[in-house]
C-alpha cells in the first residue's frame, strides 16, 4: 500500500512581472486557470513529468540542487497548490514541516497559538488539549507559554513551531529542511522524535540538502534534476551518483576558472624581490619569479593520464609541469605543495629536501610529480608549484594558482586519510563498516 | 463545491478559535481592552449627536427624532458591513504566509473576518438597547423576532461579498483601492443618515436596487420606527439575493483557490 502516489506530475509557474495570469476580471471568473494562453517564455516548468510512489511506513528522501523542483514537489504533496497536470494522491492525514510557526499571531499567548496552530494542521480542540502539556514540555517553554509570542526569541519560536507540528501525529509527515532546530540537545530531541515517528510506521517525505539525513533515515531516495527524476532507489547509491554529478560540475567550473595556466600571465612579477626568499606565510595567491626558468603549463592527470580536476580519494594523481629555461641554469629546485580550503599545508616537498645533488637545466623539459594514492579527505585543494634556487629565490612560483577537487562519500575529517581498517575481537560486534577504499574508481573524469 | 462547503464545516472549530484570537489580539495592550467594543460605538454615537444636534440642527424631519438614535440603527450594521469587506479584501494577502506554507482552507480567513465583525456588532447592541430604553422608544416584541432574521441575511450577504472580494484582490490588487471609494459611495447610497422616505421618487428605484437599503431600513423599522414591521417582503427578497451572492462568491473563491498560493 502506498501512502503517496505521484503520477506524471507537471507544474508550470508563471514567470513573475511579465504578464498577469488573468488579464481581465472576466478571464479570472470564467477560465479558472489562465496558464494555457501564456507564451512558453512566460512560463517556467518546475516539474516536468515526475512519478514515484512512497510505500506506507517508509521514509523517502528527495535530493537535488537548488531549483530542481524539490520544494514544489513537496508543496504539491502537501496540497498547497495543484499540479498543472498529473495526479498526486495522498492517503491519510498530512502535516507539513515547511515553515515552523507559520500562522503564529505575535500578540497572543503561546498557549492560544499552540491551539490555533494545531487546529490549522487539522486537529480538533479536544485533541489539542490532550497533547498540550506534551507539546509545551517538548518545546521547553513551560515558563513562557502564557506570554505573547512576540516576546519569544527566534529559538523559542522555532521550538514551539516544531513541537506543534511534530505532535500533530499525522499519517504522512512532509519535511522541508527543518528536521531539527535549536541547540545541540534540542536537535537530538527532534531527531529522536523523528526516529520514533518512523518506528511507529508513519510515512515521511523529506526534502533536504543534508545528505547525511537521507542516508541516516531514508529507505529510498529520489534525485530530482531540472524537474525530472534523475535517479530513484537506494539512498547510498543515489547520493553517490548525485555527489559525483555535483563534483563533476564543480570540476568543469574549476577547469574553466584555472585555465591550466599556459602562457597566461607570464612575465607578471609580484612586488616581492626577485632574489630574496619569499615568506610563504604572508603571500596569498599569485605568481612571481625572475623567469630564468618559466613554468609554462601545469596539468593534473588521472591514472589514465587524462587531464582532470576531480579525483576520488585514493586515486593516483600526476602533476605535470612543462618548463622552459631561457638560459642554462645549474641551481634549481622543483617544489610542490598541497593546501586545503583552510590554507593548511597538507603536504609539501621539493627536490632539494629529498636530497637532489646535481641540478642542471637548459631548453625545455617536463617535470612530473606522481602521487600513487591521493589519500585526502573530501574537499577542494589548492596546489603550489615552483621552480626556484636552493636558497629559495624563485624562478617561477605559482602560489595557490591551481585547484583540484577530491570527492569522497565518506564523511571522515582531518587533513589526510591514512589507509586503515577497523577490526574487533572479544564481545564487540560492529557490522556494516565499509573499507575506506573508494568503491568505484572508474568514473573519475569530470 | 459541496465538498468545499463541507470542508468549511469541518473547520468550524478553527474558525471559532480564530475569531476569538482576532478579538483577543485586537485589544491586547490597550487599557480598556474589551470595553472598546462598547466604547467605540458610543463615541461614534456622540460624534453624530454633536453633528446633527449642534452643528446641523433641524436638518431632518420630526418623525426621525431623536435623530442620533435613528442614525445609530443604521451605522452599527453598516460598520460591520463595510469594515468586514475592507478587511477581507486584504486578509489573504496579509496572511500570505499561511496560504503558501500551510495546508489550510483559505476561505476560513474572510469568514473569520466577517464573523469577528459580527461579534463587534453584537457587542454594540447593548449600547443601542440602552439608548432605545433611555429615549423611551417603544419596540414591538413581535418586531424583535425579525431582528435575528435581518442579522442572518446581512451575514450571508457580507460573507458572499467577502469571499468574492478576498479572492479577486489577490489577482487584482486594484480592488482594494476601488473598494474603499465604492464603500463611501455605497454609504451615502444607503438610507443611514437620511430616511428612505426623504429620497425623491426618481432616485428611489436606484436606492431599492441596493440590498443594503432593505437591510438597513429593516433595522430602522424594527428598532426605531413605531408601527409594525412592513418591510418583510423586500427583506426576504434580499435574503434570497444574499443566498445567490453567497453562492457566487463561494464558487469564484473555489475556482481561484488553486492560484491563491502562487499569487499572494
Amino acid at each position: 500500500m502506498n501512502a503517496i502516489e505521484v503520477r506524471d506530475v507537471r507544474k508550470t509557474y508563471r514567470r513573475f512581472h511579465r504578464r498577469r495570469q488573468f488579464a481581465t476580471l472576466k478571464s479570472a471568473l470564467l477560465s479558472g486557470k489562465g496558464l494555457g494562453d501564456l507564451r512558453p517564455d512566460e512560463t517556467f516548468d518546475a516539474l516536468r513529468g515526475v512519478s514515484f510512489d512512497v510505500p506506507a511506513g517508509s521514509t523517502f528522501g528527495i535530493i537535488g540542487r537548488n531549483g530542481s523542483g524539490k520544494s514544489s514537489m513537496l508543496k504539491l504533496v502537501a496540497g498547497i497548490g495543484r499540479a498543472t497536470s498529473g495526479v498526486v494522491t495522498v492517503h491519510g492525514r498530512v502535516s507539513a514541516l515547511i515553515e515552523l510557526g507559520a500562522g503564529f499571531h505575535p500578540e497572543i499567548s503561546g498557549r492560544d497559538n499552540v491551539f490555533i496552530n494545531g487546529m490549522m494542521l487539522g486537529l480538533t480542540r479536544r485533541e489539542m488539549s490532550a497533547r498540550f502539556d506534551e507539546i509545551v514540555a517538548f518545546a521547553e517553554l513551560e515558563d513562557f507559554i502564557d506570554a505573547p509570542v512576540k516576546t519569544y526569541s527566534s529559538g523559542m519560536y522555532m521550538r514551539l513551531g516544531f513541537a506543534v507540528a511534530i505532535h500533530v501525529d499525522p499519517d504522512v509527515l512532509l519535511v522541508d529542511e527543518v528536521l531539527a532546530v535549536g541547540d545541540e540537545a534540542f536537535t537530538h530531541k527532534c531527531l529522536d522524535k523523528f526516529a520514533e515517528f518512523k518506528r511507529r510506521g508513519r510515512t515521511v517525505l523529506l526534502v533536504t540538502h543534508s545528505l547525511d539525513m537521507v542516508t541516516r533515515f531514508c529507505d529510498q531516495a529520489l534525485w530530482l534534476d531540472g524537474g525530472l527524476v534523475k535517479m530513484l532507489g537506494d539512498p547510498r547509491r543515489v547520493i553517490d551518483a548525485y555527489l559525483l554529478d555535483v563534483a563533476g560540475a564543480e570540476g568543469r567550473a574549476l577547469a574553466e576558472a584555472s585555465g591550466t595556466g599556459s602562457g597566461r600571465g607570464a612575465g607578471t612579477t609580484a612586488s616581492a624581490s626577485v632574489d630574496e626568499p619569499v615568506d610563504m606565510s604572508k603571500v596569498l595567491e599569485g605568481r612571481w619569479g625572475s623567469k630564468e626558468i618559466e613554468i609554462v603549463a601545469v596539468e593534473f592527470l588521472d591514472r589514465d593520464r587524462q587531464p582532470a580536476h576531480l579525483f576520488r580519494s585514493g586515486d593516483a594523481v600526476e602533476i605535470r609541469l612543462r618548463v622552459r629555461a631561457h638560459q642554462p641554469v645549474t641551481d634549481l629546485v622543483f617544489g610542490v605543495g598541497i593546501f586545503n580550503a583552510d590554507g593548511v599545508c597538507c603536504y609539501g616537498t621539493n627536490t632539494d629536501l629529498e636530497g637532489a645533488t646535481l641540478t642542471e637545466m637548459r631548453g625545455e623539459g617536463e617535470a612530473r610529480f606522481t602521487i600513487s594514492r591521493l589519500d585526502l579527505i573530501d574537499g577542494t585543494y589548492k596546489v603550489d608549484v615552483a621552480v626556484h634556487r636552493k636558497n629559495g629565490a624563485p624562478y617561477d612560483y605559482h602560489r595557490l594558482r591551481h585547484t583540484l577537487r577530491v570527492v569522497s562519500s565518506s564523511k571522515d575529517t582531518g587533513v589526510f586519510r591514512p589507509p586503515h581498517e577497523w577490526s574487533f575481537s572479544g564481545g564487540i560486534t560492529i557490522a556494516g563498516l565499509e573499507p575506506p577504499r573508494e568503491r568505484d574508481t572508474t568514473a573519475t573524469r569530470p | 463545491m459541496v465538498q468545499s462547503l463541507r470542508h468549511v464545516v469541518r473547520y468550524r472549530g478553527l474558525v471559532a478559535s480564530l475569531v476569538a484570537r482576532e478579538l483577543k489580539a485586537r485589544y491586547r495592550g490597550s487599557v480598556l481592552g474589551f470595553f472598546w467594543s462598547f466604547v467605540n460605538p458610543l463615541l461614534l454615537l456622540l460624534v453624530y449627536t454633536f453633528v446633527f444636534t449642534v452643528v446641523l440642527p433641524g436638518a431632518h424631519p420630526d418623525e426621525l427624532q431623536p435623530f442620533a438614535l435613528f442614525m445609530f440603527c443604521g451605522i452599527l450594521p453598516w460598520t460591520w458591513f463595510s469594515s468586514s469587506l475592507l478587511e477581507s479584501s486584504t486578509v489573504l494577502i496579509t496572511s500570505g504566509n499561511l496560504i503558501r506554507k500551510v495546508l489550510f482552507p483559505a476561505e476560513v480567513l474572510p469568514i473569520v473576518t466577517v464573523l469577528a465583525g459580527a461579534v463587534h456588532f453584537c457587542l454594540g447592541l447593548p449600547i443601542l438597547a440602552a439608548f432605545l430604553f433611555y429615549y423611551g422608544v417603544p419596540v414591538a416584541p413581535t418586531d424583535l423576532l425579525w431582528f435575528p432574521v435581518i442579522v442572518l441575511i446581512q451575514l450571508v450577504l457580507t460573507l458572499g461579498l467577502a469571499l468574492l472580494l478576498s479572492a479577486l484582490t489577490v489577482h487584482f490588487r486594484d480592488v482594494r483601492d476601488l473598494l474603499s471609494n465604492l464603500l463611501t459611495l455605497w454609504f451615502f447610497g444607503t438610507p443611514i443618515i437620511y430616511a428612505a422616505s426623504q429620497v425623491p421618487p426618481r432616485v428611489r428605484f436606484i436606492l431599492n436596487l441596493n440590498p443594503m437599503t432593505h437591510v438597513v431600513v429593516s433595522y430602522q423599522e424594527v428598532l426605531f420606527t413605531t408601527g409594525t414591521f412592513s418591510q418583510w417582503p423586500s427583506l426576504l427578497l434580499v435574503g434570497a439575493v444574499s443566498m445567490v451572492v453567497f453562492l457566487v462568491g463561494f464558487v469564484v473563491f473555489d475556482r481561484l483557490r488553486d492560484t491563491l498560493a502562487e499569487e499572494v
